[in-house]
């Protein structure tokens, strides 16, 4: 929900509202609020489009999950068939590569760097602004959380967004804190009758206010470097200021916004904790969506040596990479492909969360995009070529799906670009050196 | 010692011995000249600064920041180029508030809060501001500017208003001094100084954070405070003393415990995962266990020994609960404690055992393996990165270790054939030469710590060469290793790292190449390196750096 879509100004909701007295506001549901579907709000304006990226480490064994059709209407090979119940709703990209320019390869660093910030660095500490935080600047910050980030082996370094460029943004790692988040303290349901200002959110908000205020004061002595720390510092801060602020004002009702259940949490990095991890982060994140709660989240199923073990190898993934000898009689690395089967498994329980709420004729997943991305084409030689790019949803129209590109060796930037795009950013270029594009995919732009 | 300060500096500093100006305005004359850098605090030193100023009975329920990143082998110079992620913000803000309730609650008040409201429902600037000025002191470092009073006694008068409460008020201040950077970063100003070009010199403030936070891990306590005010610290016989002051405090145990966890990379335990399956014994609660042996082991031997580093290599001694006991398969006398608590116990492992040293700990044997198996390449790497200070090369991109992992292989039945084998490809054999007999000589415990002598039928075979030298097993290989002058180089080239919080200058790796030279022949030992380092005039420094 745009700004332009609140119509209570909160100073005039909460006159009166403050000096101890709770005043209660039996305020009715607008119906003016939203259309009779449900899509959007009476005035035209349609629900605004959500942004997920999601990433999966040690890529796909090669030659096992291209369609060999491009275009639309392809089959998906076996190792992605999971991926089946929502084909219609994705696009695949093969042919992907990040240039490295002479860069040493950062392994399991480089590729994912390459595709979230278009820059490839010498350094795999050095790590620049991710393109959804560029999504985030376009969508605006009439949300509660403008962004939420999990990761799903128990590793909060293992994500790959950055507001800027000091360092990259850490991750939850526990769905229970995340319901507690979201759901906790400060959710005001947005399809309950009454609200009720909270007259001590809105004191914190004023102390939160007074801290950014002082923004100048210390920027004035910082050297460049650390101008830029603080700024993301105080950035966060008014992140927080505006999550009150939103607190403080009564939500448009949104009738797919349901609270989820949540199950005990047992964060590890066998397959089946993982995915226990990621189905209970998909279904709080979809809720989240769909309550307005936030338009942005990244999710991470592991760092980028993947620590995802079967049971009873004693290997994990990523060591298995480069230790399980490729069968001869079948041409690939057998315990290799199962994971990577499971991966994908993993991300249709993320798609079919999305896709399971109804928001009139479509749903959550068709006004949403997510963004699928790797770290490598082969994992098993550090590959940066072929990589595995998938999109999912259409953005409220905005991106079209059900089709196959074979991008033939171009940047894998401009997949990110090409998100966006479709997601109304202004800009006729992204990224850097090789990794600069200029041209998105148009056979999928609407 | 000779400080080296220019002529303004020093008669500025003279006045400020007796008096004559209020350190405050240091700053305030030199503010065109004024930089400012910062470095995040660590959880633990959050925690360790809410204990040090509102006291041990106020409960920090939760962490807020992340582990951070490592740079240079330590998470505390990462430090420097650390933020705050909306994420954490949040957190902090969340836990400020409940801790200022606390700090405020009726029971605490007479003791934590200097003054009585007029009138408890209505705003008190006066007392408002006294314990602003009082808490902020310590919460900031430094005396707060008439300003920044200002500012926080009107957000305790706004809050006040609002909620009609002088304590909501006062709590909003709190909060707001809470999640400031000022609190939650360590911010060092600095003046520039003409006699070393390049470098400048941290206020006395900053000084007495830097030390403070290297020595104990925590903000500095009154003494060091008022130490800063007078000036004490701009001098060294003022350093000199406040610096004998605190290694005679027990808290110069915590600044030890979050060095060694820093410098042998603890913030692995966040993620470690041994497959509890494959090795039933590596417990949630052993691996507690193994750090806080390990940590107990170190402090007991540099503190209450005041023994010399190279020894942690081979001692026998050591602590071990009946859980660990168990892990490393000695007998210890079971005792039965009350209140749940683990019963460690003083033990010194035979003359001829072959676990010994740090290198013999759970710890360090189940941070660099993997979840199921050993990792003879993970241990020699960690060595020779976290212990020597030396950098090993990432491998290829197309590295093969299916051969080394292959524990089915028909001839090569020990990992240490088939890493043999491996390091016949040149590619490899570079990196794998320096790694792999050091972790070789560890193949006897496995992923958990356990100890075992045989691999697919085949005796593990622990010898190898370190240096040009032959060893048989880890205990010659402990011997050898803490002859190398590697080892103590690293220590203290790390301990100073890890005090300024980034790389060393050119001057200062001069300093730290003459110490290590005297401390070699005179014996490493923990508290003489800690007060080196803190009376050198270099350590409270910080690089010039470009402000545009």
């Amino acid at each position: 929900m745009t700004s332009k879509n609140r119509k209570f100004n909160r100073r005039s909701l909460l006159r009166g509202a403050i000096h101890g007295s709770a005043v209660v506001m039996g305020l009715p549901v607008l119906e003016y609020f939203l259309n009779e579907n449900g899509t959007a709000y009476a005035d035209g304006v349609e629900l605004p489009p959500c942004f997920g990226s999601w990433f999966f480490g040690l890529g796909l064994t090669p030659g096992r999950w291209e369609p060999t059709i491009t275009g639309a209407g392809y089959e998906l090979p076996e190792h992605i068939a999971a991926l089946n119940p929502v084909r219609e709703k994705l696009n695949i990209f093969s042919g992907l590569q990040i240039f490295l320019d002479g860069k040493v390869n950062q392994n399991h660093i480089s590729g994912a760097q390459g595709q979230m910030t278009g820059i490839v660095t010498r350094s795999a500490a050095d790590y620049d602004e991710s393109f959804d935080a560029i999504i985030d600047q376009q969508f605006g910050a009439n949300v509660r959380f403008r962004t939420l980030e999990v990761a799903c082996d128990g590793n909060a370094a293992s994500g790959w967004t950055a507001r800027g460029k000091n360092g990259k943004t850490p991750c939850q790692i526990s769905p229970l804190e995340l319901y507690r988040r979201i759901y906790g303290e400060g959710f005001i349901d947005p399809n309950q009758a009454e609200f009720t200002p909270d007259p001590e959110v809105m004191v914190r908000h004023s102390v939160l206010s007074a801290v950014t205020e002082q923004r100048q004061q210390l920027m004035n002595s910082v050297s460049a470097d650390d101008r830029s720390r603080l700024d993301e510092y105080f950035t966060s801060l008014r992140d927080v200021e505006q999550k009150l602020a939103f607190e403080l004002e009564r939500p448009a009702p949104l009738p797919a916004c349901t609270i989820p259940d949540i199950q005990d949490e047992e964060i590890g990095t066998m397959v089946a904790q993982v995915q226990n991890t990621h189905k209970q982060f998909s279904t709080l994140l979809a809720h989240a969506l769909a309550c307005g709660q936030t338009r942005i989240f990244h999710v991470t199923l592991g760092n980028a040596f993947s620590t995802l073990r079967l049971p009873g190898e004693p290997s994990a993934y990523h060591a298995l990479t480069h230790e399980e000898p490729i069968d001869p009689d079948l041409g690939y690395q057998p315990k290799c492909k199962v994971l990577g089967e499971q991966c994908m498994g993993f991300f249709l329980d993320l798609l079919t969360a999305m896709d399971g709420i109804q928001e009139g004729d479509g749903t959550l997943l068709d006004r949403s995009l997510v963004y699928a991305f790797t770290d490598h084409g082969e994992a098993r030689l550090h590959s940066m070529k072929n990589l595995p790019v998938f999109t999912a949803g259409s953005a409220g129209g905005r991106l079209k799906t059900g089709i196959h590109i074979n991008a033939e060796g171009d940047a894998a930037t401009r997949v990110g670009f090409t998100v966006q795009k479709a997601l109304g950013v202004v800009t006729d270029r992204w990224g850097s050196e090789s990794n600069e594009v200029s041209t998105p995919f148009s056979e999928v732009l609407a | 010692m000779n400080i080296r300060i220019s002529i303004l500096t020093k008669l500025i500093c003279i006045a400020l011995v007796f008096g004559l100006i209020p350190t405050r305005v240091l700053a305030a004359e030199n503010s065109a000249d004024e930089q400012i850098t910062f470095v995040r605090l660590t959880s633990d030193q959050y925690r360790n600064a809410i204990r040090d100023i509102f006291g041990e009975s106020i409960q920090v329920s939760g962490n807020a920041a992340s582990t951070g990143v490592r740079e240079a082998g330590l998470m505390a110079v990462g430090g420097r180029r650390l933020t705050l992620s909306a994420a954490e913000v949040e957190t902090y803000e969340v836990l400020a508030l409940d801790i200022a309730s606390q700090v405020l609650s009726p029971s605490r008040r007479a003791t934590l809060i200097p003054c009585q409201p007029r009138d408890e429902s209505a705003a008190d600037n006066t007392c408002a501001s006294t314990f602003i000025e009082s808490v902020g002191l310590h919460l900031f470092r430094r005396p707060l500017s008439k300003p920044e009073i200002e500012t926080y006694a009107a957000m305790a008068a706004t809050a006040t208003e609002s909620l009609g409460d002088f304590y909501a008020g006062l709590q909003s201040a709190l909060v707001g001094m809470m999640v400031a950077p000022d609190f939650l970063f360590r911010i060092e100003r600095s003046v520039s100084n003409p006699e070393q070009p390049g470098m400048r010199r941290l206020d006395a403030w900053s000084r007495a954070s830097r030390l403070s936070f290297f020595l104990w891990d925590t903000t500095p306590n009154p003494a060091l405070l008022e130490a800063a005010r007078n000036g004490d610290l701009l001098f060294e016989d003022g350093l000199i003393q406040q610096v004998d002051q605190m290694m005679g405090s027990a808290r110069i145990e915590d600044g030890l415990r979050a060095f060694f966890a820093d410098m042998l990379a603890f913030d692995r335990f966040d993620t470690l995962d041994i497959d509890t399956n494959l090795f039933p014994k590596f417990t949630k609660n052993v691996e507690d266990e193994a750090r806080e042996q390990t940590l107990r082991t170190i402090s007991h031997h540099l503190l209450n020994n005041n023994a010399d580093y190279r020894d942690l290599f081979d001692s026998r001694e050591t602590f071990l609960t009946p859980a660990l006991a168990a892990l490393y398969g000695v007998p210890i006398p079971i005792r039965q404690e009350l209140g749940g608590r683990v019963p460690w116990v003083a033990y010194t492992y035979p003359e001829d055992h072959v676990r010994v040293g740090l290198l013999g700990q759970a710890t360090f044997l189940s941070l660099f393996s993997h979840p199921g198996a050993s990792s003879p390449t993970l241990r020699g790497k960690a060595v020779r990165e976290h212990l020597l200070c030396q950098t090993i090369p990432p491998p290829p991109g197309d590295v093969d270790f299916s051969l080394v992992r292959d524990g089915n292989h028909p001839d090569l039945k020990t990992v240490r054939d088939r890493l043999t084998q491996h390091r016949e490809n040149p590619t490899c054999a570079g990196c794998h030469m320096l790694m792999d007999p050091i972790g070789l000589a560890l193949e006897i415990f496995d992923a958990s710590g356990v100890y075992r002598t045989m691999e697919n039928g085949e005796t593990i075979d622990t010898s190898g060469q370190w240096a040009g030298q032959e060893y048989v097993d880890v205990r010659e290989l402990a011997t050898l290793l803490k002859d190398d002058p590697t080892l103590t180089s690293c220590l203290i080239q790390r301990a100073y790292n890890y005090g300024t919080a980034r790389e060393p200058s050119r001057a200062e790796v001069q300093w730290l190449n003459a110490t290590h030279t005297q401390l070699r022949d005179e014996g490493v030992h923990w508290r003489e390196l800690m007060q080196r380092i803190s009376k050198n005039p270099d350590f409270y420094t910080v690089p010039e750096a470009a402000t545009n």
